[in-house]
């Protein structure tokens, strides 16, 4: 398939998928995937429920090998290194590649435990430096002001904006490059919904964002660069201005105007 | 938009809607009063049940039954020996069964979830969870008392310990499946190893679940006749040798209550009480547990 690849000139890609087939059992969910992933930007995969938005975020930090019977076929270079092959470690790739869920997943806890349980996995910090880190990772996550005085409290006990942005913070704590969203804020209401887009902006400036979404306006507000699939192919990516003003497919344009979708 | 024009007028298919209403009025009225019968019907049992034992209990109960040996027939005691020997039969055996009913539910619920050997391992498990106890009683005799020539406290606790097993695997396995997957995709997300999501995150949420399990599995365990009949059988006198026939509250209970001697039927009854009390303080704590859960 002719499809765009291609990614304007200046920038340089964090993330290249090359020829990437993705298959549940025998039910094959990603298509000859080809697509790069631009360093320091925002990247949205749109497309109707089913089309593989979730299943291509999960194979970037190999989140599918949890479940035996889901496989990926091809490449998936990371800072050049293929990091599908086995020799990769698992545990170091999820360090340098983070994710966040759908629905909030504070753990059992207290909020400063929930930042702090990531990053002892892979540092010891003494305690001056481990409340540092996790002030620094709550800033981050604009959320600071808002639980400074009641960090011994259980996670569980915050909104669910809270503890989406919570785990948000969880996620950055331990330093990684890239930070994958899988419909973040899908299960929040719009003010909570609001602060979010406004720290994947934030994030963009230190992070590579890769981001989910069935909300075309979130996309639209909040992304630099947008692909949109459907039924397991890539069908186009681009500038997001480009796909939602100029989508070179008919099928693009389609959704996006909420004729089809 | 004004309503009152796009809704249509109800009056005229009112009738035939009226009188199906009544209908369901009545079905719900004629549920309500058979459950209700049914529920009263339980609890009339129950309330009795625990009436007599306070009533009896109470009265057979004094300083002496918590301070004196079990006596012969027609003469003062109490039941030291019998509650000494439960405590420390119920409480080995507890401390035996948990952590291999706590490893073998982590087994069936993270590591093998739909394999053979977890289809093997529950299917057993299901059959020793409704074998009857004093089917396990039989074994244990068979396998160790005719073995060693002697009844035993270390029978008897492997006899409990053959009960406490299946209910924590069961009640493990069943807590940690009610974790979401959601949170240990998060912990694994993170670049945690498999050990770490188990203790950390998993079985943190499910803590509360699985102690309450083991709590009922002690509840159930000390009141358990059948499993001591053939195992610890009792003892008059003091022990606290494991390698000696032990006393225990509900082997002493079964004794004295079907015998003629008034003296022992009352620390029967006290004994019944003693035993009720345990149990329901096991489950009041089971519930408190179950009810702060996070």
């Amino acid at each position: 398939m002719n499809t765009t690849t291609m990614v304007a000139k200046d920038e340089r890609s964090k993330i290249s998928v090359k020829n990437l087939d993705f298959f549940y059992g025998k039910f094959h969910a990603l298509k000859d995937i080809n697509l790069e992933i631009p360093e320091k930007k925002v990247t949205a995969f749109i497309g109707p429920s089913g089309c593989g938005k979730s299943t291509l975020l999960r194979v970037f930090n190999r989140m599918f090998e949890l479940y035996p019977e889901q496989k990926a076929r091809g490449e998936v270079i990371l800072d050049g290194d293929n990091l599908l092959t086995s020799k990769q470690d698992v545990a170091l790739l999820r360090a340098k590649v983070g994710m966040v869920f759908q629905k909030p997943t504070p753990f059992p806890m207290s909020i400063f435990d929930n930042i702090a349980f990531g990053v002892k996995l892979f540092e010891s910090l003494n305690s001056t430096d481990m409340e540092e880190r996790v002030e620094w990772a709550l800033r981050k996550a604009a959320l600071w002001n808002e639980v400074k005085d009641k960090l011994k409290q259980n996670g569980a006990s915050l909104s669910g904006g809270q503890q989406q942005r919570l785990c948000i913070a969880r996620g950055v704590a331990i330093k990684p490059e890239v930070i994958l969203l899988d419909e973040p804020c899908s299960a929040l209401d719009p003010i909570s919904t609001a602060k979010i887009e406004e720290l994947i902006i934030e994030l963009k400036q230190d992070y590579t964002v890769v981001i989910v979404t069935h909300n075309m306006q979130q996309a639209a507000r909040c992304s630099d660069y947008t692909a949109y699939m459907y039924l397991g192919d890539l069908m186009e990516f681009g500038a997001t201005e480009q796909i939602f003003f100029k989508p070179s497919r008919q099928e693009t344009e389609d959704y996006i105007t909420g004729r089809f979708g | 938009m004004n309503f009152s024009e796009t809704v249509p007028n109800s009056t005229p298919g009112a009738d035939p809607r009226q009188a199906r209403y009544a209908r369901r009025k009545l079905i719900n009225i004629v549920a309500l009063v058979a459950s209700l019968l049914a529920m009263s019907f339980g609890l009339f049992w129950l309330f009795w049940i625990l009436f007599e034992t306070v009533r009896l209990g109470v009265a057979g109960l004094g300083m002496a039954t918590l301070t004196q040996m079990t006596p012969p027939p027609n003469d003062e005691g109490g039941l030291l020996n019998a509650i000494y020997g439960s405590f420390l039969m119920v409480t080995l055996a507890t401390f035996v069964g948990t952590p291999i009913g706590v490893m073998a539910g982590i087994y069936l619920a993270e590591f093998d979830t739909k394999g053979w050997l977890a289809n093997v391992t529950r299917f057993v498990n299901d059959i020793l969870l409704s074998a009857p106890s004093i089917v396990i009683g039989l074994f244990v005799y068979a396998v160790v008392v005719t073995r060693f020539k002697s009844f035993s406290g270390y029978a008897g606790i492997l006899a409990l310990t053959l009960i406490v097993i299946p209910v924590v695997i069961r009640t493990t396995e069943n807590m940690l499946q009610l974790v979401p997957a959601g949170l240990r995709e998060a912990a694994y997300a993170l670049g945690a190893p498999k050990w770490k999501v188990i203790l950390s995150i998993t079985m943190r949420s499910a803590r509360a679940g699985v102690v309450t399990g083991i709590l009922l599995a002690v509840a159930r365990i000390a009141g358990e006749t059948a499993p001591l009949l053939f195992t610890a059988l009792s003892n008059q006198f003091w022990t606290s040798s494991l390698s000696e026939p032990m006393a225990s509250l509900p082997v002493t209970i079964f004794k004295f209550a079907m015998s003629p001697y008034e003296n022992w039927q009352n620390l029967a009854w006290a004994g019944v009480f003693l035993i009720t009390l345990a149990v329901l303080g096991l489950n009041i704590l089971a519930r408190v547990l179950t009810r702060t859960k996070i």
